[in-house]
Formats: C-alpha cells, structure tokens, sequence
C-alpha cells in the first residue's frame, strides 16, 4: 500500500458506518508519548531527532502487534502535494507538514489508515487512531494495544506525579486526547448551538467548527475534544464522551430534526433539493459552498427525503473536494481559480453516476 | 532552523508565497495568527494554551515569577523565561526543575488535576535518575562526535548501553566511522 492508492477512496473512518452515523462522522483518539532519556523535539539537535526518528521507525515497522499492514513515509522526502494529501485526510497534523524541510520526522500510517503514528511532531511520537461513528471504546482498546506494543522496546518518559511527560504541559499525564466529529446541521437550522457548547463546557471540553472558525463551522461540521489530561484517567475521559456529552448532543440533534420533518417540511426539503440542484449543475464550486450544501443533502439522506446517494459517498466527496486531492484526481497543479471549475466537474460527475434514473 | 511567525514569536506553520503583481510576498504565520487571518481553524488545544500563556503571563510581574526567570533546568538547560515565551518545556526534567512554578499552572489548565491518575507504562524500572542521566550521556555523545572525541564518544556509548540496553533486532546507527 502507498500514498497513491489511498487517493481516491475514503478511509476506514469516512465509511459513513458505525453506531450513531447519522450524527458522529467520526471517533479520534491521540496519545502523546516521549522517549526517555531524550530532550523533547523542540530542544533535541539534528542528531538527536534523527535518533528518535530510527529507533522510533524501526520499532513500529518491525512490531507484528501493531498492524499487519503499514507504510512509512519520511517528511523530508516526500512532495508538498503528499503532504497536504495527508493533512487533509487527518493522517498527519499542519505542523508536522510545516515543520523545516530538513527536519527529521516522519508518520506510519496503516494501511485502512485506522491509525498513523507521528514522529517527531511537538512530541516524540503522537499516536493516533481513528473510527468511523461512534466508537471510542473501540478505538481506544486499539490504541491501548499499540501503545503496549511501542512500549516493549521504548522507554517512555514518565513520572509518578504528572504521568506521561509531554512538550506542552497541556498534554502531560493521560498524553490521551479524544475528539468526536459530529454532523449538527438541525442544531445549526433551529439555533441551538449554544446548548451544545453548554453541554460542552459542563465537562471542560472544546467545541469547535471542523473547517472555518468559532461559531461559523463549515458544513456543519464540529468537533469535540476534552482539555483535560491530567488528574482524570483515561477511562474518565472516555466516560465524559461515551455516557455524557456525545449521548445529549445526539439528543439534541435528533429532536430538532424530528421538529424539522413535523413543523417545516417544506423548508427542510426545499433546503435539502436546492442543495442537490446547485451540486448537480453549478460549474464553479468553492470548498466552502461545497461544505455548505454538501451538509443539507446529508441531512436530506439521514432523514429519507433523498436516496439519490449514500453516506459512504457523500464523505468521500467531502474528502476529495479539498485542495491536494482534487489536484491529485486531476493529475496537475491548480490555482483556486482552476480548482472551482474542477471542483464542480468532479462533483457533478460524481453525484450523476450515482442517480437513480 | 524553525522560522518564525511574522506577527510573533511563535513558530510559523502557515507558509504562503503569492506573486503580486510581479512581486513575490511571503507569510508566516503561527497557528493563532493564521486562525485570526482567516487561513486556518485554531488547533483543539489553543484554549489552554491562550490560558498558559496568559497565566504566565499575569503572573511574571510577581516577585515569585521574576526569580524564577533565572530558573534553568540542569539537564537541557532551558531556561524558566524561555519557557514562558514558548510554553513548551525542553526535557522530561524540566517537570522536576519547574516543578514549583508550573504545578499552580497545571492545575489551572487540567481543571484542578495536580496528580496523574491511569495508564502507567509497564516497563516502569526505568526510574528518572536513569532517564536523566541517559539525557545527560546523550548530549554529551552528541557534544564529543561534534568534537570528533571518538574515544570519549565510544566510552559514552557503552555507558548508554549499560543503562539501555539497545532492543534485540534494533539497527543501532553509528555515529562512529569503522565502528
Ligand atoms: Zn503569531
Ligand atoms: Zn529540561
């Protein structure tokens, strides 16, 4: 398996599967680990960093417990366009693309790209898997597993006081972040979005747009991750999403889409058709617009007004819609001028093979 | 070397050239400012690192704080200012030689969690006396190699050896030509 076969398709997380996929895109779990006996990334020299990077690389690829199936790609050699390939499809972070060309670091990705190890991020190692819909546990118990199998050979830096030490002491203890991507277009519609943050905020968890910024999220799309990592354990952490705030916003999002169908169902499937009209015939398509109506038709298929598509192919649209993977579709480099005409081409071919006569 | 944000101190990681009517324009920006400049979404953990960074701040007019400036931590020597201006710490030590400064810290940003509570590595024999001293031999290494001191390099690597012993199967790199 390499970079170039994994373009065209989504991930194992993008499947539009799992429990609850109507409402949670996805489950993300990091662990942040440092090797002992080293400075962190940010005060290690070249030499050093190198040496994290071997020992590191060579570990993961030669444990059998880990995965079957894996592939390595070093930052410092492999193209731009990789590169945000990569960022976009969440397998590698913006600072581990950005970071200075000649900067040792690297990321192992598996193969259903269910998981990518960083090297040499802001921590010596980042790990992190992924899920499509609702599966925490699932995803936790597996990256609980390959941090077991790191740990055979590599001594992480830890302390009995503040647990896992960590660059930035807002990692340090549990280094465990969890984050669910949640679909909130009725929130969004009715004006509820507050009340998500409140429920939120309760637990000392961030709630954000995916793409765009505070309140504006693009698509719809938000994420929820916990701040705290220190003093509560994992499973703690994990219980905050799992029995709490992920189960109430569902909630949430399910009532207000029930009063959408029995109070406004002919502004819900004029939103949802006008969305489907301007996919399916625009010429030029920005990635916000795209995001934007994208969105509706989603809300459309989870609630039966629309069978034209699948949410399987829905989320690979919003994969491909991005900048390194259109380009990398059409084979070329292209400005955003260029990308808008691509961008509505592709979508158009895409939704058209896929209606229903 | 990392290049710096064009409005702060932070490491850029936005990098854009654009060409303006025949002239080329570069930015660089750090996460926050390309958030603010509308390039990027601000990473999940920015609350808390805008509340470090405020908090050190707030606090650095203090008696307190203003001697902990002097603060370095003895085994990567970063200093407690170089910390407040970056908020990343420089080694695992650096825990132990601000322990003071940052604990009050700490608890602000885990929402009163001082102590770690979960997951503890297995492999635990490896005590901080020895994580330390492997940093310690390991920049030294690093110091002799530079230096092309390949007898002292060799007896430092041995040392490293005897407190880590490397894992069987590991391709060890030599730093050490014919070695
Ligand atoms: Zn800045
Ligand atoms: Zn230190």
């Amino acid at each position: 398996m390499t970079l170039r076969q994994i373009t065209e398709h989504a991930g194992e997380w993008l499947r539009g599967a799992g429990p609850h996929s109507d409402v949670v895109i996805s489950s993300r779990i990091r662990l942040a680990r440092n090797l002992a006996g080293y400075p962190f990334v940010n005060r290690a020299m070249q030499r050093q960093r190198m040496d994290i990077l071997e020992t590191a690389k060579q570990q993961i690829t030669s444990s059998h417990r880990i995965s079957d199936s894996l592939f390595w790609v070093d930052m410092r050699d492999s193209p731009r366009l990789d590169r945000e390939l990569l960022v976009e499809r969440h397998l590698v972070s913006r600072q581990l693309v950005s970071a200075a060309d000649d900067s040792p670091r690297g990321v192992a990705i598996g193969s259903d790209e269910t998981f990518a190890i960083m090297v040499n991020e802001e921590d010596h190692l980042r790990i992190q898997v992924l899920r499509s819909g609702m599966q925490l546990a699932e995803a936790y118990e597996q990256i609980n597993r390959i941090d077991d199998a790191l740990e055979d050979s590599l001594d992480f830096a830890f302390s009995p006081r503040f647990g896992y030490l960590t660059a930035c002491p807002t990692n340090v203890g549990t280094g465990l972040r969890v984050s669910v991507m949640l679909h909130l277009p009725a929130i969004k519609l009715t004006g509820q979005i507050e009340k998500v943050r409140r429920a939120a905020r309760d637990l000392h968890l961030a709630v954000r747009g995916l793409f765009g910024e505070g309140s504006e999220a693009l698509g719809d799309l938000y994420q929820i991750s916990n701040q705290t990592t220190l003093g509560r354990s994992e499973a703690e952490i994990l219980a905050d999403f799992e029995q709490t705030v992920v189960p109430q916003i569902i909630a949430y999002e399910q009532q207000a889409r029930a009063a959408l169908l029995r109070d406004r169902p002919e502004q819900l499937d004029d939103r949802v058709y006008r969305a489907w009209a301007v996919l399916t015939h625009a010429r030029l398509l920005t990635s916000e617009e795209t995001f934007a109506l994208l969105s509706h038709v989603r809300l459309g298929v989870t609630l039966g007004r629309l069978d034209a598509i699948d949410l399987r192919s829905l989320n690979e649209l919003l994969l491909i819609c991005q900048p390194a993977h259109l380009q990398r579709i059409m084979g070329k480099t292209m400005n955003p001028a260029e990308r808008r005409i691509a961008r509505a081409n592709l979508v158009r071919q895409r939704l058209g093979v896929r209606r229903t006569p | 070397m990392d290049r710096k944000c064009d409005k702060c101190n932070r490491r850029a990681t936005h990098h854009s050239v654009e060409i303006v009517q025949g002239k080329k324009i570069e930015q660089h920006l750090c996460e926050t400012h390309a958030a603010e400049a509308g390039l990027s979404i601000k990473a999940v953990n920015t609350p808390i690192n805008e509340l470090l960074t405020n908090f050190v701040k707030l606090h650095s007019g203090g008696q307190a704080m203003t001697a902990a400036q002097e603060l370095v931590c003895d085994v990567c020597g970063l200093t407690f200012a170089e910390f407040r201006e970056h908020t990343l710490l420089g080694c695992p030590h650096c825990y132990q030689a601000f322990e003071r400064q940052i604990s009050p810290l700490l608890e602000r940003a885990h929402d009163g969690g001082g102590h770690h509570v979960g997951k503890v590595p297995r492999r635990c024999g490896s005590g901080q006396d020895r994580q330390e001293q492997l940093t310690q031999l390991r920049q030294r290494l690093d110091e002799a190699v530079t230096r092309e001191d390949y007898e002292l390099a060799a007896r430092l690597r041995d040392d490293i050896h005897r407190i880590c012993p490397p894992s069987p199967g590991s391709t060890e790199r030599s730093d050490i030509p014919g070695n």
